[in-house]
């Protein structure tokens, strides 16, 4: 981020150790235990639920009416129903995942269908794309960000199906990036030569939304 | 990173980078586990009503914690700089305790926002289209923000709020809420009680029911904008009956909070 006082665990603040008001800076606060075994992104904190976050009501999607859409800047588009999904080479990734509201959930098992199987053959030259909701979200990404394993259509969660409330029937799982770049309802993927926002990226959040970078906000 | 983008939306909603020191300068309860904190904030830009701002919390060893609480003051305060926020004691939460039970004033905390361009009602932009606002427990904060940006602006857009809290209580800004709805220019409000109720009340405790929603609220063909706020199980239930009712689903605006909320 482009703060000047990044934080700084295991070592003095520097805001904190330099007040021009000479007032102490939250005095008496200790936190929680401090999280062993794990790296947590900065500014962030481990959770054992799932929280829920969507800017709508939750959108009945049913799958056996749902496809998801590939469209080139070609206009050349690919679909896949339901059926032809599960068809399709699975990936079980088991992996950590960083909302901007703040916490983080370690070690989710997930099922689903790499973009790798999926974009293998779309004759594309762009560099960005931006996915589409069943409900109407939109969010954009690299391309570079959705391929070499690091993006799924996922569908199951833990095991079982993954719930409406959390994307169900199938979402967009790009677990390195803050998660509302993991689409839930996702059903179309539109490349693009260049860089559009998407829903929250238009209301002021970050384009990439790296959290390791703590990209919350543009700017960041 | 990425290409640049001629007159992008996003800068209408620029979060101003980096933190700022603020100082606590009054704190008043507003139920026995809801505070609401006084900062004042040097150069704060001014908000919309909904919007939210971070806070970032420094222990003696430099380890931080940030979260996110919804401003409940209005966007023309009478002090510049002055914004406040309210607490509600999370039982075994790491930052809320703190906030609520410990946190004095006249000490420092850092900010940074305000955030957020969905979850918010502007009384010039959106003025004469009808309001819905359906809040659970602490979710009126953001709401309360939107019926106190109607009042400082002297306007009369019809709002209706929907406040369901588990007990009489836990009820926030019990008083202003009264007062706004006295004033007869428009505003209502209509409170339930989900947990406890007095002897003599003649609705049981029990969750907002489809009727009541539809009763106290607007009509899908007026085409309201509706804004839902609460605990996730409580904003999918209300918005699930909303769109049952036939209001589209695109002018319903949620924001939920989860167990997360600390």
């Amino acid at each position: 981020m482009t703060s000047a006082n990044p934080p700084a665990p295991g070592g003095p603040d520097p805001v904190g150790s330099d007040l021009s008001s000479g007032a102490a800076l939250t005095p008496g606060f200790r936190g929680r235990a401090r999280p062993k075994g794990v790296t947590l992104p900065p500014g962030q904190y481990a959770e054992e639920g799932f929280p829920v976050l969507s800017a709508g009501p939750t959108p009945n999607v049913d799958s056996s009416t749902w496809s998801f859409t590939v469209t080139a800047e070609s206009g050349a588009t690919r679909s896949w129903t339901w059926a032809e999904l599960m068809a399709l080479p699975q990936d079980e990734p088991t992996v950590d995942i960083h909302c901007v509201t703040r916490w983080s959930k370690f070690g989710t098992r997930w099922r689903g269908v790499s973009l790798d199987v999926l974009l293998a053959d779309v004759e594309s030259t762009a560099d960005f794309a931006m996915v589409g909701s069943y409900g109407g979200y939109t969010t954009n990404l690299p391309v570079a960000d959705l391929l070499g394993g690091k993006a799924w259509i996922a569908h199951t969660f833990d095991g079982k199906p993954l719930h409406p409330e959390h994307g169900g029937p199938a979402r967009l799982l790009v677990p390195h990036l803050y998660f509302w770049k993991s689409a839930k309802w996702v059903r179309s993927l539109t490349l693009m030569p260049v860089d559009r926002p998407g829903f929250w990226e238009k209301l002021g959040y970050h384009d990439l939304g790296d959290p390791w970078r703590e990209q919350r906000y543009q700017g960041d | 990173m990425t290409e640049a983008v001629g007159a992008r939306l996003g800068a209408r909603y620029a979060v101003p980078s980096g933190w700022q020191v603020a100082t606590l300068v009054d704190r008043r309860a507003e139920s026995p586990s809801a505070e609401t904190l006084v900062l004042d904030v040097p150069g704060w830009p001014g908000h919309q009503a909904g919007q939210h701002l971070d806070l970032r919390l420094t222990a003696p060893d430099g380890y931080t914690a940030e979260r996110s609480y919804s401003v409940a003051s209005g966007p023309t305060p009478p002090d510049a700089g002055r914004v406040e926020v309210t607490v509600q004691r999370v039982a075994d939460g790491e930052v809320s305790p703190y906030l609520v039970d410990v946190f004095p004033p006249g000490s420092s905390i850092e900010v940074r926002g305000p955030i957020g361009g969905w979850f918010v009602w502007d009384p010039v932009r959106d003025a004469g289209t009808p309001v819905l606002l359906v809040a659970g427990g602490s979710g009126l904060v953001p709401v309360m923000s939107m019926a106190r940006a109607r009042r400082e602006a002297g306007d009369r857009t019809p709002f209706r709020l929907i406040y369901s809290v588990r007990t009489a209580e836990d009820q926030l800004y019990t008083d202003e809420l009264a007062a706004l709805a006295a004033r007869g220019d428009g505003f209502e409000a209509s409170t339930i009680f989900t947990r406890a109720v007095s002897l003599t009340a003649l609705r049981g405790p029990r969750r907002l029911t489809s009727s009541e929603l539809a009763s106290w609220g607007w009509p899908p063909e007026l085409e309201p904008r509706v804004y839902v706020c609460g605990p996730t199980g409580f904003v999918e239930a209300v918005a699930s009956m909303l769109v049952a009712h036939g209001h589209d689903p695109a002018r319903i605006r949620t924001e939920r909070f989860g167990p997360a909320a600390g």
